[in-house]
């Protein structure tokens, strides 16, 4: 009886402890095979048939499809470069340069991947959209309410996501530092 | 009191097995991957666009709103596939993945260097199979091997402005994949064909 119970009890925390380290790596993300430039994060591999099992489970559990490096490549920032979580309500000013690529878009999602709606259909930039000052930086403010130059409305939700994704890049697996690849700067500029 | 330290201990090592376990066999059985989000809305072996992302349509996560996206998913058991994306104007590219959204291949306008990006699909078999003719062996025969039966080549075309989004549309609803039925009649021909 006593066998019985004990075994019935090391199933329940082999079960517990398994599937919530599943469920927990594959909502969270590991840090394999990441390449972090700034606030910045990128998983060149999962574009690559060498990518690590972690991100294969997470993918295919959020219904993604990966950019593939002979496209291009995905960095996200949840935070700013102050380590601070990116809020809707605040300023947020991206600013700088990308590294050499030959289109660049960077999108803002909520946290679970989707678009937010805005008044002004506008979700994201393209490199070919973006004003920029004489010696070729931009700066792109991302705010509830509207702002001059390159806004980015964030419709006022509490916790969002950037992406910035390159194009036809040599940014990828070898990549290693800030020196190969110029990621722009994330800041939090003011909060109401 | 030793049986219960052990009975824990012996817990948690099992449960980091089940964990290795359970994340391995997750893309072989997950129902909500984007393959299973796209078979109700796509066609076998041809090429269905999909609606520009917005918030309201929200099919699979991270998607760019930015690009025109065509989907041909694929079935190779009924022969080698053959696939046409004219380049459109500002960026084209072709992003290839097995039935578990491993993306083995993906090719951009420039790297295919023309005005149109062809490609002839098939397995590894289907590929071995081919007649040892120098002919088709060309270096302008681009074939790429697909490590699974089924999956889904995406092909996306840059709206650089949100104005431009018909035009990325019209030139990826030129494409086209279709299955090749007679292969070898079409391979004698297919070197003189070329310019």
């Amino acid at each position: 009886m006593r066998l019985i119970l004990i075994t019935l009890l090391a199933l329940l925390i082999a079960t517990a402890v398994g599937i919530g380290a599943t469920w927990m790596t594959t909502t969270r993300g590991t840090e394999l095979g990441t390449l972090t430039i700034g606030a910045w994060t990128a998983r060149p591999r999962t574009g690559t048939s060498d990518v690590d099992p972690y991100s294969r489970a997470t993918i295919t559990r959020n219904g993604e499809l990966p950019i593939g490096t002979g496209d291009g490549v995905a960095f996200a920032a949840a935070r700013d470069d102050g380590k601070k979580p990116l809020d809707g309500r605040c300023d947020v000013v991206v600013s700088g340069v990308t590294p050499a690529a030959r289109f660049w878009t960077l999108t803002l999602y909520d946290r679970k991947g989707h678009l937010v709606a805005n008044s002004l259909q506008r979700f994201g930039f393209t490199s070919q959209e973006i004003v920029r000052g004489a010696d070729g930086a931009f700066e792109i403010r991302i705010a509830s309410r509207s702002r001059s130059g390159n806004w980015l409305p964030t419709g006022g939700i509490e916790r969002y996501e950037l992406m910035l994704r390159l194009y036809d890049t040599p940014v990828g697996v070898a990549t290693r530092t800030q020196r190969d690849a110029p990621m722009p700067a994330v800041a939090t500029v003011g909060c109401p | 009191m030793i049986r219960l330290v052990f009975t824990i201990i012996a817990g948690v090592l099992l449960g980091g097995i089940v964990h290795l376990v359970s994340v391995l066999v997750l893309p072989r059985i997950a129902t909500e991957d984007a393959y299973s989000r796209l078979t109700p809305i796509t066609k076998l072996n041809a090429v269905t666009q999909l609606a520009p992302a917005d918030p309201t349509n929200a099919l699979m996560p991270y998607m760019d709103p930015a690009f025109a996206v065509a989907i041909c998913r694929y079935d190779l058991s009924g022969g080698a596939l053959k696939l046409k994306v004219p380049v459109s104007q500002a960026y084209t590219s072709v992003s290839f993945y097995t039935r578990n959204e491993l993306a083995y291949y993906a090719i951009n306008d420039r790297s295919a260097g023309k005005k149109v990006i062809e490609l002839d699909l098939m397995t590894e078999a289907q590929h071995n199979d081919l007649p040892e003719d120098e002919d088709v062996t060309a270096a302008d025969r681009l074939i790429i091997d697909s490590p699974t039966a089924t999956g889904l080549i995406v092909m996306k075309a840059l709206a650089a402005e949100p104005g431009l989004m018909p035009q990325a549309q019209a030139s990826l609803a030129a494409s086209s994949c279709n299955v090749q039925t007679e292969m070898p009649a079409k391979q004698a021909e297919a070197p003189q064909a070329r310019r």
